[in-house]
């Protein structure tokens, strides 16, 4: 009896916190897109260590070559998992380039190999990455391995989608963090002191909608000042991003707060005497923070999105840096479509962060909903 | 614009339209005249609000258009000198403050002669409405392309209410069925991948399967052909947008459906479609409804890229050669032009709104 009451006793007394974390933990779907999104975030973390290639590194013979062919088998005899380094050939009837394996010798795959220097974490150097091609069977040198293929300039596809999640997962994230804050702040005035002010904001919230994205894109980022670190273009960005994106959670705050200022306890806490500012930050916002952190979770797949049809029109991110609308770019005409499939492969990442941050979405929102 | 002006003249000339404007009161109720008229006068400073943005948009960019475009008329063998470049920056009054220069362009964009010889003889007058790339007025280029960009836009939009209403119905009431499940796959999915990758994919899957390496490419004159090139524009601006609207109605359903009054219908016996078209439905629509001046602005900035990818002769590739070669007259109006559309479409929403819900038009439009 003691135990089952300690538990019912515990669920009331629970917070709001607990119980959502609870219920967050019956959705198989979001615990599932939780656990791929950690894995994305620990890779872009340790993306240099994991990324067999650097952002720059690049071997013409390489360029637009398929995803690379992993062996196990050499001349009837187990050797465990090799690749052969390739060669390529000018075919004279057609005048094309002709590439193909050299299989006069193989290169082990080797784990923690040397490569390109990076610093782990941003300051601990290392030149180890995970894995790498070692010395051919006959003491040759110079093959590589590019798991997705390689790009119109011979760099490793798997490594710059690595290395592009740095940014392709981080700046909606902030973003999306920066359009919380001021449609909190903006929303939240808006609906508490209603009037005029709320009239004016209403007004600017109709007017960011309505002016086309795209122009107000072109312009910010034509007036970041050109010649600075990508690492401020980035930020820069950020903010743009964010600049037009807070309209959308300024709107629910303003609804919910419409709604909750009338309610008994917000009179209340009025009459006691309890600031404006108090109330709003203390009473109102706790309310509904759920919600809230629902529109947060759903606001960034649009912004990783967004970022990609930027980099699609040359708006965004530059190269070398690399984002993974910027890898897409590649595979942005039918022809390359058609003839290298492969260049295809980030939007595989794309579509499966997005889909992870819907469905934790989703869960959140079942979790957050009291009444389920 | 059109309906704008029609509903003031309606509320001004009372005398003859008399047995008209009572009979539009007795339709609607006074309230929701009341309502309406308060929205049309609200949708003015928008639209002066939405012209100071465009014009401080179009000027941000550094550089000035006088400077690319004498630079573009430089290499195209043209003689221009300091003079000259000097005269016409006054002309446009470049050296003056933003705000004399913000009236000068309304100004522009409202009066000056459409015809286009005009322009090209006639280059000491220099004014807003002219077209550097073009030659021509900017209303002759825009009107060339702004019928099949809004006939476009309103065939995806009735597209995608049409597709997605009946689908968020099904799966409100089939909760975790099969078909719930898979519609919400192909929504996720089609709002998941990025719109030009998917018209990329689709376009050479068309080429693959029929054939046919132009379908979808252009839009062409017939009938057939024309419908027959609408599938992969449709299917691509579409799906992005059909999954967000399936979704909210889809939760805005359950909630209704949930609710006591549903409970009580269904106790008193009233029949199962009834209940769910006449109650939940009504209810769970509102926010769509109130969210289409929204989709109606995605739409626009969400065709440019698929319209690039697809080579379609909509607005928004128009749009974006203007910005990138600094044709500032042809992109400010343009952005003004679908500003004004969108803030119409946002005008029609709410009064759509306060029509459906009682509840808004008493509140004054609090919502």
């Amino acid at each position: 009896m003691s135990r089952k009451l300690k538990t019912k006793e515990d669920y009331y007394l629970a917070s709001q916190w607990t119980l959502m974390g609870r219920k967050l933990k019956k959705h198989k779907l979001a615990k599932i897109s939780l656990l791929i999104l950690a894995i994305l975030y620990i890779g872009a973390l340790f993306a240099d260590f994991l990324a067999p290639y650097g952002l720059e590194e690049f071997n013409s013979l390489y360029k637009d070559t398929a995803p690379a062919k992993i062996h196990c088998m050499y001349e009837g005899k187990f050797v465990g998992p090799y690749v052969f380094k390739l060669r390529d050939e000018l075919d004279f009837s057609t005048f094309t380039r002709h590439i193909y394996e050299d299989t006069s010798e193989y290169y082990k795959i080797r784990l923690f190999t040397h490569g390109e220097e990076y610093k782990i974490l941003g300051f601990i150097k290392s030149d180890i990455h995970l894995f790498g091609v070692g010395e051919g069977s006959n003491g040759g040198a110079g093959a590589k391995i590019f798991l997705f293929g390689a790009d119109k300039l011979g760099r490793d596809i798997f490594s710059r989608v690595l290395l592009g999640s740095r940014i392709s997962l981080t700046i909606p994230f902030a973003s999306a963090f920066i359009s919380f804050f001021l449609g909190i702040a903006i929303g939240g005035l808006s609906g508490y002191f209603g009037g005029v002010f709320d009239i004016i904001i209403q007004r600017i919230i109709e007017v960011i909608g309505a002016v086309p994205q795209i122009p107000l894109w072109m312009a910010l980022s034509a007036a970041i000042p050109s010649g600075i670190s990508s690492v401020k273009i980035y930020f820069y960005i950020t903010v743009i991003l964010s600049f037009i994106n807070w309209t959308g959670m300024a709107r629910v705050v303003r609804g919910k707060f419409l709604s909750l200022k009338n309610e008994d306890y917000v009179m209340a806490a009025r009459l006691a005497g309890v600031s404006t500012w108090k109330i709003i930050w203390k009473h109102l916002v706790p309310g509904f923070m759920s919600y809230l952190i629902v529109s947060l979770t759903l606001g960034i797949p649009g912004s990783i999105l967004g970022e990609t049809s930027m980099s699609y029109l040359n708006l965004g991110i530059k190269s070398p840096a690399t984002s993974w609308g910027v890898l897409l770019q590649e595979a942005s005409n039918v022809t390359d479509v058609a003839v290298h499939p492969h260049k295809l492969i980030p939007i595989i990442f794309v579509t499966i962060t997005v889909l992870a941050y819907n469905f934790l979405g989703d869960g959140l929102r079942d979790a957050a909903d009291p009444y389920k | 614009m059109d309906t704008n002006t029609a509903v003031m003249e309606n509320m001004e000339s009372n005398n003859p339209k008399k047995t008209f404007w009572e009979a539009v009161k007795d339709f609607f109720g006074k309230d929701l005249v009341q309502y309406i008229f308060k929205r049309v006068l609200m949708f003015i400073p928008t639209i002066f609000l939405v012209s100071i943005l465009t014009f401080f948009v179009i000027q941000l960019p550094p550089g000035d258009f006088v400077s690319s475009h004498i630079s573009s008329m430089l290499t195209s063998g043209e003689m221009v000198s300091e003079a000259e470049a000097q005269a016409m920056r006054e002309d446009y009054g470049l050296d003056k403050p933003f705000v004399v220069q913000y009236v000068k362009w309304v100004k522009d964009i409202i009066w000056t002669p459409t015809d286009s010889s005009y322009y090209r003889i006639n280059h000491s007058h220099h004014n807003w409405k002219y077209s550097f790339s073009y030659g021509q007025n900017v209303w002759t280029v825009i009107a060339e392309r702004l019928g099949i960009t809004v006939g476009i836009t309103a065939i995806i939009m009735v597209f995608q209410y049409a597709v997605s209403i009946p689908i968020a119905i099904y799966s409100a009431t089939h909760q975790y069925s099969v078909g719930d499940y898979i519609f919400s796959v192909i929504g996720f999915l089609g709002a998941a991948i990025p719109n030009f990758i998917l018209a990329i994919v689709l376009m050479y899957l068309s080429y693959k399967w029929t054939g046919d390496p132009n379908l979808g490419l252009e839009l062409k004159s017939g009938v057939g052909p024309f419908l027959k090139s609408l599938i992969i524009p449709l299917i691509v601006i579409g799906t992005s947008g059909t999954c967000g609207i399936i979704r909210s109605v889809r939760a805005q359903m359950l909630d209704e459906i949930g609710r006591q009054y549903t409970l009580t219908a269904r106790a008193k016996g009233v029949k199962e479609s009834k209940i769910i078209m006449k109650y939940c439905f009504r209810a769970a629509i509102n926010p769509t409804v109130s969210g289409l001046g929204g989709i109606l602005s995605s739409l626009f900035s969400g065709s440019t890229v698929t319209a690039l990818v697809l080579n379609l002769q909509l607005q928004g590739p128009q749009l974006l050669k203007a910005l990138q070669t600094q044709d500032m007259y042809l992109a400010g109006a343009i952005v003004m032009v679908q500003a004004i559309l969108v803030v119409v479409g946002i005008l029609l929403s709410d009064i759509a709104l306060a029509f459906l819900d009682p509840r808004i038009r008493y509140s004054g439009g609090s919502r």
